[in-house]
């Protein structure tokens, strides 16, 4: 018999995190600080307005772009918050999510054999994607020494003739990290001199803890060039209702609209309403979410630091970014006897690519005592060494 | 009143036993302050007393509570205050509101048991000048007290690592 998959599907990489996740379901008590994803339930008047429309029979297909009331309130909810401007009759298409806004956004643009150049470290499904649509991902190191933020240089040398397109994800998964208008200057200026385009995933930018996220469309004259990428997940604790939004303008919303109707028809309607909702009334509940967040992290990466682990305060998302290079292990070694020894769960840096290698990644959205135990086992862990 | 105050009591609000160092490092306030901080607003009385929260039900001392409404005729010059102050004497009364509504006054009573709850509103409450009419609610059951609900809550599961 033929080997029936792909050339595609085998040139991909499985995750990296597979073994650990295989691991750790074989232990019991485990701190997991692997975990992407708010510790919060979903705010309750979210769920309820849901359950109500469900009640009431919406549960049918809603508009390819998703329904005309989420898509009016997020036009104002963007104008409003980030001074992003997207009608939403032509810019706005609802995703599930925004893994599959980040998958029709790659597949509208990149052709076989254009490059797309990707800021690592970073969220493990951005190169996978571009493989998938037959690009060539290529990656930027992002340094600590520059606190994991993208230096225009770094990233001007690896710009050549078929690069097509910049990827990149502030706030950032896995670091933390935040660019300032003033930083987001420098690589449009590259990005426009170059005739590139930008996807820009702002799934975190309601967890910043020290200046309002700036959005990458409303720097220069980025808008007309930039795809961006955002959802309901990670701001509301909505990870397992898959909302996101892609805008972009149009002939671009347009070419994403036509993959998006094939693949996926439209986001679930369940999970449109809910983020109405959201929008609409869980202000308030964000707030505190992000409060709450804000109050863990100083927490946390104090702890990282006292005990030995270097850790650059990270200025949003939820994610600590410790290097590891002072005990001498690696960063897979670290967390695989971690997760032995202690029994506490965290990713390895080099899991996100270029510049993740001698760091891990702590998510600390769990609770403070939690954190407290974990940080008491991983310091147990050091002194062991 | 500033914001570093309102955090600070924002989080008292949710753990009162948090030591000032624990306090200092999540809010990147020094130590010193964060005490200096509290004793002004323990001074000021912003600060009423550090409390805990309890499900009795749970403890199973059988205590049993009411919310108490009263219609009460107002005083020239004093309105309803020189009253509601009588009334907020009482050992028994553990919360007393003004309200809008059909009721004045809403009184939360606790006793041990529902004769003495009784016997406190028909000897020590109805009598009283100026009150016109109560209605008394004997409490079954607490569902939720100042944000803490009483439910058996299972944590969701979540995924040891997501990406």
């Amino acid at each position: 018999m033929r080997n029936f998959v792909s050339e595609r599907a085998q040139e991909i990489p499985p995750s990296g995190i597979r073994k650990f996740f295989d691991l750790v379901l074989t232990m019991e008590d485990v701190i997991s600080l692997g975990v992407g994803e708010p510790d919060f339930r979903t705010p309750w008047n979210i769920c309820e307005s849901s359950i109500y429309s469900i009640e009431q029979g919406t549960t049918s297909y809603t508009s390819n772009k998703g329904l005309q009331t989420l898509r009016d309130a997020l036009s104002r909810y963007l104008a409003l918050h980030y001074n992003l401007q997207y009608t939403s009759d032509h810019e706005i298409i609802v995703t599930s999510g925004v893994s599959e806004g980040l998958d029709i956004a790659i597949r509208s643009v990149v052709d076989p054999g254009d490059e797309v150049l990707i800021a690592q470290p970073s969220y493990v499904s951005y190169a996978p994607c571009v493989t998938l649509a037959g690009g060539k991902p290529i990656s930027i190191r992002c340094t600590e020494r520059d606190h994991f933020k993208l230096n225009p240089d770094l990233l001007a040398e690896k710009i050549t003739g078929k690069s097509k397109a910049l990827i990149i994800n502030f706030p950032n998964n896995p670091t933390g990290a935040v660019m300032s208008q003033t930083d987001l200057k420098a690589i449009a200026d590259l990005v426009i001199d170059h005739d590139l385009l930008l996807i820009s995933d702002e799934v975190y930018s309601e967890l910043t803890y020290e200046t309002r996220h700036c959005a990458a469309a409303t720097v220069s004259d980025l808008w007309q060039r930039t795809i961006t990428l955002n959802g309901f997940s990670k701001a509301y604790a909505m990870t397992g209702w898959r909302v996101g939004y892609l805008c972009a303008p149009k002939d671009l919303c347009d070419a994403a609209l036509k993959i998006h109707q094939y693949v996926m028809l439209c986001a679930p309607v369940m999970g449109q309403v809910g983020a109405l909702e959201a929008l609409r009334s869980a202000e308030e509940d964000k707030n505190s979410m992000v409060n709450e967040y804000r109050l863990r992290r100083n927490m946390f990466v104090a702890g990282l630091n006292r005990i030995g682990l270097e850790c650059h305060v990270p200025e949003g998302a939820f994610y600590a970014f410790p290097s590891v290079k002072k005990t001498g292990l690696s960063d897979v070694e670290f967390a695989e006897q971690l997760l032995k020894e202690q029994r506490v769960a965290v990713v390895p840096g080099s899991v996100f690519g270029l510049g993740g290698e001698n760091h891990l990644r702590c998510a600390y959205a769990i609770s403070r005592k939690e954190l407290n135990s974990a940080l008491g086992r991983i310091e147990t862990f050091i002194k062991s060494l | 009143m500033d914001e570093k105050d309102l955090e600070l009591l924002r989080i008292l609000e949710e753990n009162s036993r948090l030591s000032a160092d624990e306090i200092a490092t999540m809010t990147n306030i020094s130590t010193s302050e964060v005490e200096e901080r509290v004793r002004a607003l323990e001074a000021s009385q912003v600060i009423k007393r550090y409390s805990t929260v309890i499900n009795w039900e749970r403890a199973g001392n059988g205590e049993v509570s009411a919310i108490i409404e009263l219609k009460v005729n107002p005083e020239r010059d004093y309105g309803y205050d020189r009253i509601a102050e009588r009334l907020s004497r009482f050992r028994q009364v553990k919360t007393l509101r003004l309200m809008t509504g059909t009721y004045d006054l809403q009184l939360l009573v606790t006793g041990k048991n529902m004769q003495e709850v009784s016997r406190f509103v028909s000897e020590h409450v109805a009598p009283m000048d100026r009150i016109r009419e109560t209605a008394t609610h004997i409490i079954m059951k607490s569902y939720k007290e100042n944000g803490n609900t009483f439910f058996e809550q299972t944590e969701p599961e979540r995924l040891p690592y997501s990406p």
